[in-house]
C-alpha cells in the first residue's frame, strides 16, 4: 500500500467545488480582452469594463471543458523517452523558480543571478536523479531582460537533456520560447506530440485572469504545449483568510483557466497546479515554510485529483535567508507531505528567502528530503521476488531469514540483506552525515554540500546538441532580440 | 472628564472600532472640545501606540489596518470643523503612491497609502501599474514631497528605475524624494537605483517617511 495522506473530505471537497462555481458566476471573474470573444462565442456573459472584462462562466461550460482535458500526459526526455508521468499518484520534483538572487555561498550574501549560476544549478540538477525535470530557475540577470524569459530556456536547453518547468514573462515571449522547443524536438507537430516542458501560467488573485494570463493560456492551448496553472491565493491577503476559503478560490481560479484553456484547444494537456501560501500577519509576505501553505498546496491539489486532472504544487521551499536549520526543517517537511499528497510535480527545491533566493548548495541537501520523501511515498513493501534462489521463500518476511541464521543473529552476511538493502534503504548522499566521530572535525552540512556541488559540477557532461539544432537556436534567439531591439549573444559554455 | 474622553479616543483607535470611533468623535463635538485637540491626545496617541505594538510584534496587519480605519472614521468627523476653525491638522506631507508600471499586486502599496493617511500624511494613490510619467504629473500636479512606488515582482521592479529616472529628469529630485517597497525589494536595489530609502512594510514606510520629511537625508 501506498501511504499517504488527505486533508479534505469527499463532502468538503464537494462543497468547494459547490462554492467554487458559484464564485464564477458572482463575483465572476476578470479576464483579458484576448479571450474575450472566445468566451463571448461560447455564450459566456462578459462585461466590458473600461479595461478588463468580468465573465460569468456557467458551471455547464466549465464541467464541459473539465471532461476534454486529458486526465494525464507525459514529459519527454531530449532522446524522445518518457520522464515525468503528469498524472494518477506518480510524484515528481523540479527546482524552484524563478528567483533574481543567488546566495553566494562565500560571502553568504544574495546577489544578482546570472548565466553562470542557472548554468551550475542546471548541471547539479541534471545530475541528481531526484529531479525529474529541470526549471528555469533564476532569472540571467548579464542578459538583455527583453528576452529574458527565452534566455533562460535557452540556457537550460543547451545543457540538459531533462524535461523542463518554465514559463514566459509576457505575452511576446512565449512564442519565442515555443519556437525553440520545437526546434529543440525537432518540428512543432513532435513537440505537440512529444512535449518536453509544461509552461506555468498564473492568475492573479483573487480571480483575475489577466491580459498576460489569459493570451498565454490561449497560445499554450492552440501549440498543444502543456500549461500548468499556477494559482496563488495568499490566505488572509489577497483570498479568505481560513485554508478551506482559500482552497475555493485556488479552484475557483484554475477552472476559469481550465475553461479558458480548453475553449481555445480542447484536449490541450493543462495542469491542476498552485502556489498557493498563507498571508503573514507581521511582515506581509507569503511566508512557503509555513505548515499551513503546505496544508493548501496539499488541499488544492486534493481537489484537482478529484476532478482527476494531473496536479502541481509549491513546496521544499523555505523562508530562511540562509541554508540552516530553518531551511532544512522547512523544505523536509514539505517535501515529505507533498510526496504522500501524491502531488504530479512539486517546485521549490533549492529557494530561500520565501521564493526571492536560490542556493544550490540547498538543492543538493533538498534532493536529500526528497530522496527520503520518495522513499516514504513507496511505503512498507513485500519482497521476495528480487532474490533469485532456490532456497528463498518468497511469501516470508521474516521466517525465511531466521531459517538460515538461527539465532546467530549474522544477518550481514544473508544473501537477501546484500540483494535487497538498496531496495529498502535509501543511501544519502555525503550531504547527510551519520558517520561516527573521528579524528577529523565534524562539518556542518552547509560545508559538505558546497563539496558535493563542486563534485557534481565535475562530474557533469554537457549533452551534445547538433550544430543544425544550436543554428536554429541562435536564429531565434536574433530574431526575437531584433524585435525587442537588444544586442544578441548565444550563452557561451 | 477630558481626559476620560481622551483615553476612550485612544482606545478606539487601539480596537480598531470605526464605530466607536466616530462615536467619540461627535461627542467630543457636541461637548465643544477642540477637534486638532482631539486628534492630537487621543486619536493620533491611540494610532501611533498601534504602530509601536506592531513593531513589536504585539499587533498584526489586521489589526493595525482595522486601527487606521477607525482613525479615519474619526478624522472625517472632525474634519469640516477643524477646517471651520481654521485649526486643519498640518499634514506630515504630500506623498504620491502607486505600484510600478505593468505591477498590479497592490496589497503592500494600500497598507502602506492606509496606515500614512492614518498617520497624517496626506496621500494621492494613483492605484496599480502606473507608468513613470503618471508619476511625475501627479508629484508636479499636488506639490508631492514623496513619491513612493511599489513592486511586488522581480520582473516589475524595473518600473522602480524608471519612475526614479523620470523625477530626475524632471529636476524634481533631489526636493521631491523617491521610496520605494515590495517583496523583492532589498537596500541594495534601493541603492542601486538611487532611490531615497526602502522600506519592508507600512510601519517601517511611516518611519522612512517622517524621517525624508523630518531631515531631508537619503536614508539608503
Amino acid at each position: 500500500m501506498r501511504p499517504s495522506i488527505q486533508l479534505l473530505s469527499a463532502e468538503l471537497i464537494g462543497r468547494i467545488l459547490r462554492e467554487a462555481f458559484e464564485l464564477l458566476m458572482s463575483p465572476g471573474v476578470r479576464v483579458g480582452s484576448a479571450v474575450v470573444e472566445l468566451l463571448r462565442s461560447a455564450g459566456v456573459e462578459v462585461g466590458v469594463a473600461a479595461s478588463d472584462g468580468v465573465a460569468r462562466i456557467p458551471e455547464s461550460l466549465v464541467r464541459q471543458c473539465l471532461a476534454s482535458a486529458p486526465r494525464d500526459f507525459y514529459l519527454y526526455n531530449r532522446q524522445g523517452e518518457k520522464a515525468v508521468h503528469y498524472g494518477g499518484d506518480d510524484v515528481h520534483f523540479d527546482p524552484g523558480s524563478c528567483c533574481v538572487q543567488m546566495l553566494d555561498p562565500d560571502t553568504l550574501e544574495a546577489r544578482p543571478s546570472e548565466t553562470r549560476d542557472l548554468v551550475r544549478i542546471v548541471q547539479v540538477t541534471e545530475t541528481l536523479p531526484q529531479f525529474a525535470a529541470q526549471s528555469t530557475a533564476v532569472v540571467c540577470n548579464d542578459a538583455p531582460s527583453a528576452i529574458g524569459d527565452l534566455y533562460r530556456l535557452l540556457v537550460v536547453l543547451q545543457h540538459s537533456d531533462k524535461p523542463v518547468v518554465t514559463g514566459s514573462f509576457s505575452a511576446a515571449g512565449l512564442q519565442g520560447m515555443i519556437d525553440l522547443l520545437a526546434a529543440d524536438s525537432g518540428s512543432p507537430d513532435k513537440l505537440r506530440q512529444q512535449p518536453r516542458a509544461v509552461f506555468d501560467v498564473c492568475p492573479s488573485p483573487p480571480l483575475n485572469w489577466s491580459e498576460f494570463g489569459s493570451h498565454n493560456l490561449l497560445d499554450l492551448a492552440r501549440a498543444g504545449v502543456p500549461a500548468e496553472i499556477v494559482a496563488m491565493p495568499l490566505a488572509g491577503g489577497t483570498a479568505p483568510v481560513t485554508l478551506a476559503g482559500s482552497v475555493t478560490q485556488h479552484a475557483a481560479e484554475v477552472l476559469a483557466g481550465i475553461a479558458l484553456h480548453q475553449l481555445a484547444g480542447p484536449g490541450s494537456p493543462v495542469v491542476w497546479g498552485g502556489a498557493p501560501a498563507i498571508f503573514d500577519m507581521r511582515t506581509g509576505g507569503a511566508p512557503m515554510g509555513a505548515v499551513e501553505t503546505a496544508m493548501l498546496n496539499m488541499a488544492c491539489a486534493e481537489v484537482g485529483k478529484h476532478l482527476g486532472l494531473p496536479t502541481h504544487g509549491y513546496l521544499v521551499a523555505t523562508d530562511s535567508k540562509f541554508v540552516d536549520a530553518q531551511a532544512g526543517a522547512e523544505s523536509g517537511r514539505s517535501a515529505m507531505l507533498g510526496a504522500l499528497a501524491g502531488i504530479n510535480m512539486i517546485s521549490g527545491a533549492g529557494m530561500l528567502e520565501s521564493l526571492a533566493c536560490f542556493s544550490v548548495e540547498k538543492l543538493v541537501i533538498d534532493a536529500e528530503w526528497i530522496a527520503s520523501a520518495q522513499r516514504l511515498a513507496r511505503g512498507i513493501e513485500v519482497r521476495g521476488e528480487e532474490v533469485r534462489g532456490d532456497d528463498v521463500r518468497r511469501e516470508s518476511l521474516a521466517t525465511a531469514m531466521f531459517a538460515q541464521t538461527g539465532l546467530s543473529g549474522e544477518f550481514l552476511k544473508l544473501k537477501e540483506t546484500r540483494a535487497l538493502f538498496r531496495l529498502e534503504q535509501y543511501l544519502p548522499s555525503p550531504v547527510i552525515d551519520r558517520s561516527a566521530r573521528g579524528s577529523e572535525p565534524p562539518s556542518d552540512v552547509s560545508t559538505r554540500a558546497r563539496t558535493l556541488v563542486d563534485e557534481l559540477v565535475s562530474k557533469y557532461q554537457k549533452p551534445p546538441l547538433p550544430e543544425d539544432v544550436l543554428r536554429k537556436f541562435q536564429a531565434i534567439v536574433d530574431r526575437d532580440a531584433d524585435r525587442a531591439g537588444v544586442a544578441t549573444a548565444l550563452p557561451r559554455n | 472628564m477630558l481626559d476620560q474622553l481622551f483615553r476612550a479616543m485612544r482606545q478606539s483607535i487601539i480596537d480598531g472600532a470605526p464605530d466607536m470611533a466616530t462615536e467619540l468623535a461627535q461627542q467630543a463635538l457636541a461637548n465643544g472640545v477642540d477637534p486638532l485637540e482631539a486628534v492630537n491626545q487621543g486619536f493620533a496617541v491611540g494610532i501611533a501606540f498601534a504602530g509601536d505594538q506592531f513593531g513589536c510584534g504585539e499587533m498584526f496587519l489586521p489589526d493595525l489596518l482595522m486601527s487606521a480605519e477607525a482613525m479615519k472614521a474619526a478624522i472625517k468627523i472632525l474634519e469640516p470643523e477643524m477646517l471651520k476653525r481654521g485649526s486643519r491638522r498640518e499634514a506630515l506631507g504630500k506623498i504620491v503612491l502607486g505600484t510600478a508600471r505593468g505591477d498590479i499586486h497592490d496589497i503592500g502599496k494600500n497598507l502602506v497609502a492606509t496606515i500614512l493617511s492614518a498617520s497624517g500624511f496626506q496621500i494621492f494613490d494613483l492605484g496599480t501599474s502606473v507608468t513613470p510619467e503618471q508619476f511625475v504629473a501627479k508629484a508636479k500636479e499636488v506639490d508631492a514631497d514623496i513619491v513612493g512606488v511599489s513592486a511586488l515582482l522581480t520582473t516589475t521592479m524595473a518600473g522602480q528605475k524608471a519612475v526614479i529616472e523620470a523625477l530626475d529628469r524632471n529636476g524634481l529630485r533631489p526636493r521631491v524624494k523617491a521610496i520605494i517597497g515590495g517583496a523583492a525589494v532589498t537596500s541594495k536595489w534601493a541603492a542601486e537605483i538611487g532611490a531615497d530609502g526602502f522600506s519592508r512594510n507600512a510601519i517601517d514606510a511611516l518611519e522612512l517617511a517622517k524621517n525624508l520629511m523630518g531631515k531631508g537625508t537619503a536614508l539608503a
